[in-house]
Parts: C-alpha cells; sequence; structure tokens
C-alpha cells in the first residue's frame, strides 16, 4: 500500500518500487491484445473496484473512443501534433499517430457503470467490480 | 512530430543528473519537440499527469529547466495489480543561447503536454534586408 508512509518522497518511492513489483504481471492475461501495444496501461484496485489508469498526453478528448462490453475494455484514438507551418524543428521526439488496444479484465465487470475520466493527459478508467462477481457472506443457517 | 501510422509505446527514459539526489525516487525526461519560429523559440513537453500548479519554468545563466511533480496523492488506497509503466516526476535541462527574452516567456498546459514559448529578443530576429 502506498498511503502509510510520513514524507512525500518516500511514498513516491514506494509507489514506484510496487509499480516495478507488478510490472506486466499475468493479470490482464493474453486477451485479444497482449501487453506491450500502445497506451500503456496500469491497473489499480481500489477497494472492490478497479482504476486503469493510461498516459494520453496530447490526447484531445475528443478523438478518443472508449468501449466496454462484458470483461473487455476498447481504448482507441488518435493523437495530433501540430505546430505551426512556418516553424523550423530542432528537435522532436514525441509521435503521433493513431492507437486501438482492447483489454480483457479478468473480473467479471460491470460495463455500463464504467467512469472515464480525462486529466492532464492521464485517463482513469473507473471499473467496478460486477455485483455478482463480488464476494458474498454466506450465514450459517 | 514524428508521423506513424500506429503509434508504439515509447519507454520512459530516466534522468541521468551529475549529482545523485538525497531522495531515492525516480525522475523522468519528459518527451519534447523543440521548434522555432521567427518570434520565438518553442518547446513542447509531455508530462502527463502533471497539474498546472506544479510546472516550475527557470532560466538562468542560459540554462532552461523545466520541472514537474505529480500528484501522487491520487495513488492512494489504490494497489497495483497490473503495471506497465512507472510514474514519477519529471525534468529537463536545456542549454539556450543567450538572445531569449527572458521576461516575457510563457507557459501552456493542455492534455498534459506544456507549451513553452521563449520569445526572442528583438536583436535576435531575422531581419529582411533590402537590396538598394
Amino acid at each position: 500500500m502506498v498511503s502509510s508512509f510520513s514524507s512525500p518522497f518516500d511514498a513516491l518511492f514506494a509507489l514506484q518500487r510496487t509499480l516495478d513489483a507488478n510490472l506486466a504481471s499475468g493479470w490482464l492475461g493474453a486477451g485479444t491484445a497482449g501487453p506491450g501495444s500502445f497506451p500503456p496501461i496500469n491497473v489499480f484496485q481500489k477497494g472492490d473496484d478497479f482504476v486503469a489508469v493510461v498516459e494520453l498526453p496530447g490526447v484531445d478528448k475528443g478523438s478518443l473512443e472508449i468501449e466496454a462490453k462484458e470483461n473487455t475494455i476498447r481504448i482507441a484514438g488518435r493523437k495530433t501534433i501540430k505546430y505551426d507551418e512556418n516553424a523550423s524543428v530542432h528537435r522532436c521526439e514525441r509521435v503521433m499517430g493513431s492507437f486501438d488496444r482492447t483489454i480483457a479484465v479478468p473480473i467479471q465487470i460491470d460495463p455500463d457503470a464504467i467512469r472515464a475520466e480525462m486529466r492532464d493527459g492521464v485517463l482513469a478508467l473507473f471499473i467496478p467490480r460486477a455485483e455478482r462477481d463480488k464476494p458474498r457472506k454466506i450465514s450459517i443457517g | 512530430m514524428t508521423t506513424g501510422q500506429e503509434l508504439q509505446v515509447q519507454q520512459k527514459r530516466e534522468v541521468e543528473k551529475k549529482q545523485e539526489s538525497t531522495v531515492p525516487a525516480r525522475v523522468y525526461v519528459p518527451v519534447t519537440d523543440i521548434f522555432e519560429t521567427n518570434a520565438a523559440l518553442m518547446l513542447a513537453l509531455e508530462m502527463p499527469g502533471v497539474d498546472r500548479e506544479n510546472i516550475d519554468v527557470k532560466l538562468e545563466s542560459g540554462v532552461l529547466t523545466i520541472e514537474g511533480t505529480i500528484d501522487f496523492t491520487k495513488y492512494e488506497g489504490m494497489y497495483p495489480v497490473y503495471t506497465e509503466y512507472n510514474v514519477g516526476n519529471y525534468a529537463r535541462t536545456f542549454e539556450l543561447s543567450s538572445d531569449i527574452d527572458q521576461e516575457r516567456i510563457s507557459a501552456e498546459l493542455k492534455d498534459g503536454v506544456v507549451m513553452l514559448t521563449l520569445p526572442k529578443l528583438e536583436k535576435a530576429k531575422p531581419r529582411k534586408i533590402k537590396v538598394s
């Protein structure tokens, strides 16, 4: 867990370490699109639900398409970079183009209740676990 | 600004500093485009997750430093189950020629991309010379 650190630097380091430890774990499995395609995705568990965090700098909200069906989520879009035509380029590292990625989550999700938020080039998908997938307490009668 | 049909994942590069920092956390190099117009030098830096308030731009004796810190309190209470990239603060330094008007440097943030405009000093702008 990341929350229990006093210094903000410790917290960041701890976060980076836990992210490293889970690097490409088998959680998403070999879905229709395995890991390695654009955009890179981090998946977190938050209580019962899941949060997928995707870095998409320079991608406009409007050019993003998110679809969910059963337990698959598709993230597609286009990244465009436009500069002044008369500008002379000194250094160009940014890449533009289109992307299309589908992930299959190994849990039962509620596709209608997925919520997407985009802020500062980071897309967060809040994926609620389906009610029927949540553990139930069984009382002994 | 390379044009590509299918986007590929760009691995994040870590900052290599001359001095080591006392905190162990990693800092990443923001992917940057630099271009020049007649009036200004422009820099576009990709810093996803950095808030408007957390961007620090400094120009000191010809060295431009851009730093961005992410708000990782958002990750509180979240436990990673599957990860493909790491997160961290961003930092990058550039050496500039001295003909920048320091007072008028401006920055703009959109979709995680910082656009820096460094206006050139009047004397550095290209002049049209008429042949008499």
